[in-house]
């Protein structure tokens, strides 16, 4: 990874919690490189007190999600000449969760929502079962695969709008994880999750924006869960084929 | 702090049809009152109403009942937008009519010509 250009990338980070301000930090332009790239060359070049998260960086465990530019992105897969037209990249924590220094911010009530929202997998089976034989052609099965692949990276989560609203919404990907479940043959507690998406703050709290679905970094469109969950209030449960 | 630019993550045509939808529906609401006052004056007696009615020929209420006419146009098309998001199936993740605004604009917009040129 050459440093092919000869101009300097302008690197605006907020520094500190709640109170704090932003720093300027110049680092080489290159042909290649991420926001987490950058991060992690000013971290360890420039300035080794500076807080943020990774761990894969390669888009698999969302954990370095921040608000780039004003949006929220995963750092690892978002490539510097995406996002930063005049030079000027500006870093800042996810909305909606509580700060606690620098880029990184609070997840446990991300996590806790998931759980409010009946988001744990019950077994039906024991280990003596045999391993359970799923019909991936189930429109229930391929309902629950288009929406499974969540990297938990709460960037659905700071962008919507009704999470900053509404302390006791559970938000798009908590939603988005109970729809999965309810189409999920295997899961021994399908309806107590469906109740449990309804509850205070749940899917009827939706105002159908649109942010959570058009950041999603893996393409999942929690918008359309959550449709899924309201419509099955009318219709019923989805059939998985296992009544 | 400068709260910088942390609104970029709205600019899209689904949250634009949101605010659409919820603006129009906050202009009507602040509307009605005064729909209902001008009902309540036919209670008062002919001459009241009359009064009214004059006063709605003047050009610049008629320029306002077109805008609420539109009003009432965008907030209908942008609330059957939503009804057929969250009870019709999805064709796919990116469903178009997660954006459906410039379609809202437009029925919205022939619905204000057919009032202008019907009822102007």
């Amino acid at each position: 990874m050459g440093d092919t250009s000869k101009s300097k990338l302008e690197v605006r980070i907020w520094r500190g919690k709640d109170e704090g301000g932003f720093s300027s930090y110049f680092v080489p332009m290159r042909d290649n490189q991420t926001i987490l790239d950058v991060v992690t060359e000013i971290q360890r070049e420039q300035e080794p007190a500076l807080a943020y998260r990774f761990a894969c960086r390669v888009g698999v465990c969302g954990s370095c999600a921040m608000t780039v530019n004003g949006k929220p992105r995963w750092t690892c897969r978002t490539h510097v000449t995406k996002v930063a037209g005049e030079g000027v990249l500006t870093l800042e924590p996810l909305r909606n969760l509580p700060r606690i220094k620098d880029l990184v911010c609070d997840m446990s009530a991300f996590f806790q929502k998931w759980q409010k929202a009946g988001g744990k997998h019950v077994g039906t089976a024991t280990r003596k079962d045999r391993p359970a034989l799923v019909d991936i052609t189930n429109p229930a099965r391929v309902t629950a695969n288009a929406a499974i692949e969540c990297i938990n990276c709460a960037i659905c989560y700071s962008a919507c709008d009704v999470v900053a609203w509404d302390k006791d919404y559970l938000g798009p990907a908590a939603l988005n994880r109970a729809w999965t479940l309810v189409n999920d043959e295997r899961h021994g507690e399908r309806d107590e999750t469906f109740d449990k998406s309804f509850g205070e703050g749940g899917c009827s709290s939706c105002h159908s924006q649109g942010n959570c679905t058009r950041h999603c970094p893996v393409e999942i469109s929690p918008s359309e869960s959550i449709a899924g969950l309201k419509r099955a209030a009318f219709s019923g449960l989805p059939n998985t084929g296992s009544e | 702090m400068s709260k910088l630019s942390l609104g970029k993550h709205r600019l899209h045509k689904s949250y634009f049809a949101f605010l659409g939808h919820r603006l129009s529906g906050l202009a009507l609401a602040i509307f009605l009152p005064f729909h209902f006052l001008a009902l309540g004056l036919a209670m008062e007696g002919d001459d009241s109403l009359d009064q009214m009615l004059a006063f709605t020929d003047n050009p610049i209420v008629k320029f306002a009942e077109w805008g609420l006419v539109i009003l009432l146009a965008l907030h209908f098309f942008f609330g059957l937008r939503v009804l057929l998001l969250e009870f019709t199936p999805w064709p796919n993740r990116t469903d178009p009519r997660l954006g459906w605004i410039v379609p809202g604009l437009f029925a919205a917009g022939f619905v204000g010509l057919i009032f202008i040129v019907q009822v102007v």
